[in-house]
């Protein structure tokens, strides 16, 4: 069983993240037989949780950049927030695609003033990164009483809520492949649907903007991993002292990964704005804190972060798409997933006292799935969170954040 | 006074003198630019302030602020981050509203029992990402986070299934608190020694509590052996556990008692002014909290001034609607407070630092300015 693990952790990322994702599906597909919840593996699903997954992969790659430089970015809801109030203000004007444009640069100036406060002043990044959280909703507040209230062709901006964006983003799907992949989808053929339904959500009825965010993955692995700028960026996260004795500037770097940084989540925030053609105050929820939270359950790596954010969202589209009765099967999935787990300590000789505590999770878990008729839509909502919570748990043995983050760094410094 | 204090006295002041005149600077051009006119409102705000009436709105809502902050500070002060005061305050909130009609004391008791159960509550919900940091290693940064969004969502189901007010079939929200535990006012204490408040101005009791609070937090923090391992443990954590300080306890009781300090602000509102939780709870209170904390510099007497502060500017923003001026501009004010002032406050910290190192470095004769001090004592060096 170790054996196995670590033969696991030894694969590279792309073929690790694979693997995962095959057996993770298998187990919803068994689940879904299981529970007779076919829409736990449907293509809408699917469609639904990518969807749903892009502003968070986008508010977690802005994350990565930003972390893997050194520099911890708890504002990342902030700058969402500035995000959403630009893309509206630029799509309300100038459409869609300005309203993307838009939202890039409202995270920008966030980026900057995290910069200018973290790096140029040297202040503590978490408190930084709070006081951006607390000033952009402000921010966005003042701006709407200035400029949305009564605007629009009908004079539907209010002070939290903007006009509408007149157009919506186009939406594309791959002609031939999408019907067929549809085909076999609905057939609810076990493990092949599920594949289908898989393949179906990447190639049917997507947001152009969607498939930007999604470009934005592998466009980060080569950016991080293949270029100069990148090993230059990493290795300030890491050593910052090393790196200046090499040459690099290392506040310039830093300076402009927190401006990629914050253009990322507001591109974040912009999707969300182009999504339902208006901004509305609040509209983030906290999807920046998710993103954040997907980046440590994706060990600062582009593909595990992508796979956290498909995660969460996969949680968050199953609530707002269907309801209550595949969230129910989740309870089965998750409660399977603990007990193998538990069976996986047992056998590979670790700790007892977290297999106990495992198999008495997974026990509760399916009484629970066996007593309960419908779920309360509040323990719906709390679902992705708990999740989360439990990931992170267990997954931050193996957590390995670049070395400088939090710390400050001033120039000339030694160590 | 001698010349040591008077440089700590006016490194102390500058900070929040600049960050005042930043803050000040930027939302009178905000104004300016949006095509109104700052010298009004100023004006407005100042005389909204100045009125009895706004002085006990603002003390009365000050006094739980400054105790959430002081949780938020004491975490702090381990760099410990308690971004779930949200949640431990949201559910202390609601448990103590729904048990305190479960039950029934004499007065004092009674109000004491509430504010046991809404601190044992915050404490509870504390000692999750407490326990989670200390075996798992998980951020609590994180775990926090996450238990937010889940003390949301429990305290929704339990309001709606469990805590809510039957007689009432249309809205979510507990039955009111039974007379017998709400706090007093101080008004009639004010008669008594010849102050009298305007008939609708009710000072709540919960001032003095807050006080003693603070001073309970000075005497923990600055006076005992748990406060010393505590900063210790903030400023050197190596340190820390060299001298045997158990850092895994210290993490545990910290965060439980953070969370314990935002259970007990939940009851400065819930047995004053909001007798019932319900949707218009003060629920954004902790939030602001870790600002208040940061402004105060995580000590109470810095808190004190912040939260009294943070609340002035609130409630002095409502004197704009009369002018037609948008009141968000308080929020633009207070956010770059906030931010001027953690710069500020980095910025003498470091300015002060490094005139101590020139100033010890000239009064050591032998060393040059800048080396190291001399490793061997000198009869100059020890009577310095």
């Amino acid at each position: 069983m170790n054996n196995l693990s670590a033969r696991f952790f030894a694969l590279s990322p792309v073929k690790r993240a694979l693997v995962a994702t095959g057996l993770g599906l298998l187990a919803l597909a068994i689940t879904r037989v299981i529970a007779g919840a076919d829409d736990l593996t449907s293509g809408n699903t699917l469609i639904a949780t990518i969807a749903a997954a892009a502003p968070i992969i986008a508010v977690a790659l802005g994350g990565l950049y930003s972390e893997r430089s050194g520099v911890a970015n708890i504002g990342l809801e902030g700058m969402m927030v500035l995000g959403t109030w630009f893309a509206a203000f630029a799509g309300w004007h100038w459409g869609p695609w300005a309203a993307l444009v838009g939202g890039a640069f409202g995270g920008l100036l966030g980026g900057l003033l995290h910069a200018l406060a973290t790096v140029t002043f040297g202040v503590d990044q978490i408190i930084s990164g709070v006081a951006i959280n607390f000033i952009a909703p402000g921010v966005a507040r003042f701006l709407s009483s200035e400029l949305f209230v009564g605007k629009g062709a009908n004079g539907e901006g209010t002070i939290s809520g903007s006009p509408n964006i007149k157009h919506a983003m186009g939406r594309f799907k791959v002609p031939g492949l999408a019907g067929w992949l549809k085909t076999i989808d609905n057939k609810r053929w076990f493990f092949i649907s599920d594949l289908a339904a898989v393949l179906r959500a990447f190639v049917d009825n997507m947001a152009w903007s969607t498939l930007i965010i999604l470009l934005l993955i592998p466009i980060s692995i080569y950016v991080l991993w293949r270029t100069p700028f990148g090993l230059r960026l990493r290795s300030i996260g890491e050593k910052p002292s090393a790196a200046e004795s090499l040459g690099v500037a290392v506040y310039r770097m830093k300076y402009i990964s927190l401006a990629i940084s914050g253009s990322l989540a507001g591109l974040g925030g912009a999707w969300l704005v182009v999504n339902v053609r208006q901004y509305n105050e609040g509209q983030t929820a906290g999807r920046g804190f998710l993103g954040l939270a997907a980046l440590i359950f994706g060990n600062w790596q582009p593909i595990g972060v992508a796979l956290g954010a498909l995660l969460f969202s996969y949680g968050l589209s199953l609530q707002e798409t269907i309801g209550s009765k595949p969230i129910k099967a989740l309870y089965l999935f998750i409660a399977g997933a603990f007990l193998a787990l538990c069976l996986f300590m047992v056998f590979g000789r670790r700790s007892k006292r977290a297999a106990l505590g495992l198999a008495i999770s997974a026990a509760g878990l399916f009484t629970f799935y066996v007593n309960t008729e419908k779920v309360a839509s509040q323990i719906v909502y709390v679902t992705p969170y708990v999740i989360v919570l439990i990931v992170i748990t267990f997954a931050s043995k193996h957590s390995r954040p670049p070395a400088a983050v939090g710390v400050p760094w001033r120039r000339g410094q030694s160590t | 006074m001698t010349h040591a204090t008077v440089l700590k006295i006016r490194s102390a002041l500058l900070a929040p003198a600049i960050a005042i005149v930043v803050s000040v600077v930027v939302s009178a051009f905000a104004l300016q630019v949006s095509g109104h006119s700052s010298v009004a409102a100023l004006r407005a705000m100042f005389n909204y302030v100045t009125t009895t009436d706004s002085l006990v709105s603002i003390l009365n809502r000050a006094a739980p602020l400054y105790v959430v902050s002081l949780g938020v500070a004491i975490g702090f002060k381990m760099n410990l981050f308690n971004i779930g005061a949200d949640g431990q305050y949201r559910l202390a909130a609601l448990m103590a509203a729904g048990a305190s009609s479960t039950f029934s004391l004499p007065r004092p008791f009674h109000i004491l029992a509430v504010m046991l159960i809404a601190t044992a509550v915050g404490a509870a919900w504390a000692a999750i990402p407490g326990v989670l940091k200390v075996t798992r290693n998980v951020n609590e940064v994180v775990s926090t986070i996450m238990l937010n969004f889940v003390a949301t969502g429990i305290s929704a189901y339990l309001l709606i299934n469990y805590m809510r007010n039957e007689s009432q079939p249309n809205v979510a929200e507990t039955k009111s608190v039974p007379k017998s535990a709400r706090l007093p006012s101080l008004n009639g204490l004010l008669e008594d020694i010849g102050i009298h408040l305007p008939r609708l101005a009710v000072l709540n009791s919960f001032l003095p509590i807050a006080i003693v609070v603070g001073i309970l937090f000075y005497i923990l923090v600055w006076r005992t052996r748990f406060g010393f391992d505590l900063r210790v443990t903030g400023t050197n954590p190596a340190a820390a556990k060299t001298s045997g300080v158990n850092a895994k306890a210290m993490i545990v009781k910290t965060i439980m008692i953070s969370g314990g300090l935002a259970g007990l602000a939940a009851t400065g509102f819930l047995l004053t002014d909001f007798t019932k939780y319900n949707e218009t709870f003060p629920l954004g209170l902790p939030f602001t909290g870790i600002a208040v904390a940061l402004l105060g510099r995580n000590h109470p007497g810095g808190i004190a001034v912040a939260a009294f502060a943070w609340m002035s500017v609130e409630t002095a923003s409502r004197g704009l609607l009369d002018e037609k001026i948008p009141p968000e501009i308080s929020k633009i004010l207070l956010g770059t407070l906030l931010i001027s002032s953690v710069i500020s406050f980095e910025v003498v910290r470091r300015r002060t630092l490094t005139q101590a190192i020139r100033q010890a470095a000239s009064a050591t004769p032998g060393a040059h300015s800048g080396g190291l001090p001399p490793t061997e004592p000198t009869p100059a060096g020890a009577t310095a």
